[in-house]
């Protein structure tokens, strides 16, 4: 089934249809009435086909890809839970589905009563005040709070503080949403543990500095040990604490951000809190803040009263950041996952995500190159095979692993090392699931040795073989039209 | 081992001067500089008759993984850019000495001793 | 034991004693003694799934489900079955961004095929993967039309919506961007402002069609405008319209931008939903977000792979043009079988029954003596009512009878006082229009 290579548009034969809409009611209305400037005169390229055509067709590209039901998907830094169902059924209840954002409070109380409530168990989860649940998704939310702590010193009148200081190790959004909230990052250099340098930050410390954005546990697994002297020495210098939440998972029910003495966080809600990633989104990214800094959280707001819930608009706020109140069936699937958590298994979550990895990380360091020793949090890192003299490098395992049903954990990040695999195998994962993947990579290691170039052509099983990257980026083919058209010029060829 | 060519002269950012006559002079990317990025997919190229400025960005080269911006190693005026690079960015990785990127008006000549020699590139390009 | 965590007592024990610790909590001694969390959190015990299939049900009954008139950005279209049957399988539904394209490759050609849509539908060269909604895309394209053009200011109409306009505003104030206001007259941009406003500071012109009032603007002579000056065009479109009406690239926009709810996404509380964003050839390179490529794989089959990353913010860091590190995927899915359900034909029939029950509904509203078309403009799906009944009193009346519509705008502009908006798809019935008719004429203050 699997050999399956048709584009929906290859399936399209003229005056097909998989559509039924209702008659027209009336006569007298017709769009030609429109003026003929206005009305579109180019072609359209779109498919003619049948119901079960289109079912057919979405069934079978799905069964190309790697869910996490389909198996083990260690990808680090991404948090690839089991994703329960009964979040998926209470979002699709239609008195969810079918609510207009702009109707008014009293006919939405069920919405905004989540809003409120999931703000508040985000809030006590991580030791912050108040929470906005409009953000989107992870970066989103760190370009909320780059907002939020520019606004607050410019509302302080204090207009130099434009610099906020990343560490090398973070991620690439870091810096990146630094700058479209028009500040500078300024990186520092990580420790030879993959820790903050504490004398290099005390140097970039200094009245230009908004803040800094830090990832704990980091992007390496390691907790930051000297957390409560960073955010000290920020605080010290004028600067804000940033959270990026990315590798909450970790220390869920063990350490609260807050408690750190972070003034800004935000939250993957589809990380740590079980939603669905969809092949790329939609996540939902709320970022919290410490009851100093609630004003500046974006537009619209929430509010309880008396049991009673209503929308506000602002005037201290960053402003809107989000067409409403960001992506609402999200946010609704973490909030049953946390009612069905509930106290006691959020308690525990953190300690079995980071059980996990230690024990994948001290079962594979013989036959994987660890950089760094130590207990390790919610993922482990290693740099490539300990034996470098076969020429396998990580692409390849990865590749390899992926022949065994396995996805393959995230590869070349961090950075910092340059054959990194980065394996993050999440609490719902069991120690049977954890032994066969071990037992795969100490293979995948002995092949190696044997039989490098099976590994290096892997992967033999999958759909698709390796990908020509290089021509993807030179051909340009983005659509349909582009293929058709590169398809003509070959033919005249 | 990347190639470093005598008669050159070389920036620390890996871009290559080559004089043609006068003040006209050819720019490019080293031999090492291909070989990090590796196959070259875009080159971003600045228009004709633009000002560039020495240590100062004008455009950047694209592999499928990474991008490296370019860094002119000399002041002056662009006063061609390789057309060939547009549609065939890899003539680069064939021959990055051959394949030139801008071709520049120098404002100033005297500023070209501010950049390495061969043997000074080579130790920096290991 | 939880049924989200498999962990037995014998496997703790096996785990510890390979780790080398004795408790799961010797495990977080990096954790600082003052920092460790030693108490309970102040939440409710484990709910089971019976208890919270109730409460959630209870709370979602506390939503009022109307028949909706409404629009501004969200509307009730036909969402056909086949949807929420194929987006819910798991494969689709639980994979990562598609970094391992050999096991990818079914999220990997519904993007390829998205792509496709929004670019024949827009008549751009070429869309990105999705951005989080219409409102950020339209924001992020003002940041686009600045790397392009190195120009620092964006005139915006007046005619744009005002949720899309806030979103601008927030995201330009803070890159440190300029932003001014183009007049609406009459409902429509005035071109006239426009010409006295452009010089060679102006980075682009964004509007919107059909805009705020569901006016449709001739957006080509305000492109003209624009390109005149050396400023690009953003156009921020209903995609839903653009079967029938002028594509941007028709209008001669440079970047085109939008929300994707209007084809067969849920309203649900106005997300998740997704952005569209497509441009011309020669800035692609300047696009945020993902995008899909077609190549070859090692057997030179044809094959799908996320491609131009060297634009992303993953390796261009600080220097990237956007933050954005994801697309709404899921919900490009929605719109890829949204759009292949209803093809061409389905399209345009959608649009039609929509400019019938829309113009049915303002001539019999007309008919009443008590609205009148607040600008005798050509409109599609949705249109502004100028009433003397005070907006609460027409709010209260619709909802009592199980009807959202005619939204008030006094609250987006002091000129909007006496302005009701109202839409209508191709869901409404005759019936329906009729009894909201009914409702509104016999009030009176």
């Amino acid at each position: 089934m699997v050999t399956y290579d048709k584009l929906i548009f290859e399936l399209s034969a003229p005056g097909r249809r998989a559509y039924s809409l209702p008659k027209p009611f009336v006569k007298g209305y017709a769009m030609t009435e429109l003026p003929a400037a206005l009305r579109r005169k180019t072609d359209l390229l779109l498919p003619e086909v049948s119901e079960l055509d289109v079912t057919r067709h979405y069934s079978n590209i799905s069964r190309k890809n790697f869910g996490i039901e389909t198996g083990f998907y260690p990808l680090g830094s991404c948090t690839m839970k089991y994703n329960p169902k009964l979040g998926e059924e209470i979002a699709a209840l239609p008195g969810f589905a079918n609510i207009h954002p702009l109707q008014p409070a009293g006919s939405v109380q069920g919405a905004l009563m989540v809003y409120d409530e999931l703000q508040k168990l985000l809030a006590e989860i991580s030791g912050l005040a108040c929470f906005s649940l409009n953000p989107y998704a992870g970066a989103h939310g760190e370009l909320v709070g780059l907002m939020i702590m520019k606004a607050y010193h410019e509302r302080r009148g204090d207009w130099r503080r434009t610099k906020v200081i990343v560490p090398d190790s973070a991620h690439g959004t870091n810096p990146a949403s630094a700058t479209v909230a028009g500040m500078q990052a300024v990186e520092i250099r990580s420790n030879p543990d993959g820790r903050v340098d504490l004398a290099a930050l005390k140097a970039a410390l200094g009245d230009d500095i908004a803040g800094m954005m830090l990832t704990n546990p980091n992007t390496l697994g390691m907790f930051e040990n000297d957390i409560c002297e960073i955010t000290r020495l920020v605080h010290e210098a004028g600067g804000l604490m940033y959270y990026d939440g990315a590798n909450l998972n970790a220390i869920l029910g063990k350490a609260r951000p807050g408690d750190m003495g972070f003034d800004i966080i935000h939250i993957n809600l589809h990380k740590t809190f079980a939603t669905p990633h969809g092949g790329g989104g939609p996540g939902s990214g709320p970022v919290g803040v410490t009851r100093e800094l609630c004003e500046f959280l974006p537009n619209p707001q929430v509010k309880a009263s008396d049991g009673h819930y209503y929308v506000f608009e602002s005037a201290e706020a960053i402003g809107r950041i989000s067409a409403f109140y960001g992506n609402f069936r999200v946010w609704l699937k973490a909030y049953v996952y946390i009612l069905s958590l509930g106290r006691e298994n959020l308690k525990a979550l953190g300690g079995l995500a980071t059980l996990n990895a230690n024990y994948v990380k001290e079962s594979l360091k013989d036959d994987y190159e660890l950089p760094i020793a130590g207990v390790c949090m919610h993922e482990c890192v290693f740099d490539g095979l300990k034996d470098k003299s076969t020429g396998v490098r990580t692409l390849d395992v990865a590749k390899r692993l992926l022949d065994y049903g396995f996805h393959a954990p995230t590869i070349y990040f961090p950075l910092l090392f340059p054959q990194s695999i980065m394996i993050e195998p999440t609490e719902t994962e069991s120690k049977q699931t954890l032994d066969a993947f071990i037992a795969t990579m100490i293979k995948i290691a002995r092949e190696a040795a044997e039989t490098p170039e099976l590994v290096k052509t892997a992967p033999h099983t999958t759909p698709i073989s390796r990908i020509d990257e290089v021509m993807a980026a030179k051909k340009m083919i983005l659509s349909y039209k582009d293929y058709l058209e590169d398809r003509d010029k070959q033919g005249e060829n | 081992m990347s190639t470093v060519l005598a008669g050159l002269k070389y920036s620390e950012s890996h871009e290559w001067v080559k004089i043609i006559e006068g003040n006209i002079v050819l720019v490019g990317i080293t031999d090492f500089a291909q070989s990090q990025l590796g196959a070259i997919v875009f080159v971003d190229m600045p228009d004709v008759g633009a000002k560039i400025v020495a240590e100062d960005e004008f455009g950047a080269v694209e592999s499928v993984k990474a991008a490296s911006d370019l860094i002119s190693p000399v002041t002056g005026t662009v006063i061609a850019v390789n057309e060939d690079l547009v549609g065939e960015p890899e003539l680069i990785n064939e021959d990055a000495y051959g394949a030139w990127i801008l071709k520049v008006a120098v404002d100033d000549m005297s500023e070209l001793d501010n950049l390495l020699d061969k043997a000074g590139y080579e130790k920096i390009s290991k | 034991m939880f049924k989200y965590f498999p962990h037995t007592e014998a496997d703790l024990e096996a785990m510890l004693a390979k780790v080398g610790v004795k408790t799961i909590d010797d495990l977080f001694k990096d954790v600082p003694k003052g920092v460790f969390f030693q108490r309970d959190f102040d939440v409710q015990a484990s709910l089971s799934e019976v208890e919270i299939r109730a409460k959630l049900k209870e709370l979602a009954a506390q939503n009022r489900q109307y028949t909706c008139f409404a629009g501004l950005g969200v509307y009730d279209h036909y969402e056909p079955s086949v949807i929420s049957s194929l987006i819910s399988r798991q494969e689709f539904l639980t994979a990562y961004t598609p970094y391992q394209p050999e096991v990818a490759q079914g999220t990997l050609q519904y993007i390829f095929e998205y792509q496709s849509l929004i670019q024949t539908l827009t008549g751009m060269d070429a869309a990105n993967a999705s951005m989080y909604d219409g409102a950020t895309a339209t924001a992020e394209a003002c940041f686009m039309a600045e790397a392009i053009t190195k120009r620092k200011k964006i005139l915006v109409s007046g005619t744009l919506n005002p949720n899309t306009m806030a979103v601008v505003k927030t995201y330009l104030h803070f890159k440190g961007l300029e932003l001014e206001m183009i007049p609406a007259v009459a409902g429509e941009t005035s071109a006239t402002a426009l010409k006295h406003m452009l010089d060679a500071s102006v980075a682009a012109v964004l509007i919107q069609k059909p805009n705020f009032f569901g006016i449709i603007e001739d957006c080509q002579k305000l492109g003209e405008l624009a390109h005149e000056s050396g400023a690009l065009l953003i156009e921020n479109a209903d995609i839903a319209t653009l079967a029938v009406l002028a594509s941007p690239r028709e209008d001669g926009a440079d970047i085109a931008v939008g929300d994707c709810q209007s084809l067969g996404i849920p309203m649900a509380f106005g997300g998740p939903t997704l952005g569209y964003m497509a441009t011309l050839k020669q800035h692609v390179r300047k696009l945020p977000g993902r995008i899909c490529g077609m190549s070859r794989d090692a057997n030179g089959k044809r094959a799908f792979v996320l491609t131009l990353q060297a634009r992303e913010q993953h390796i261009r860091r600080e220097k990237a043009n956007s933050n954005i590190c994801s697309n709404q995927s899921l919900m490009a899915l929605y719109v890829t079988i949204y759009l292949s359900v209803m093809g061409e034909a389905g399209l345009k029939e959608a649009n039609e029954l929509s400019y019938q029950g829309a113009h049915y509904l303002k001539d019999r509203l007309e008919a009443t003596g008590k609205f009148r078309l607040a600008y005798a403009k050509p409109f599609l799906k949705e249109f502004v009512m100028e009433t003397l009944l005070p907006s609460e009193l027409i709010q209260k009346a619709l909802l009592d009878a199980g009807i959202f519509g005619a939204v008030p705008l006094a609250e987006y502009g002091e000129d909007y006082d006496n302005l009701v908006a109202f839409a209508v798809t191709e869901k409404r019935t005759k019936a329906e229009i009729d009894g909201l008719v009914a409702t509104l004429e016999g009030l009176s203050w």
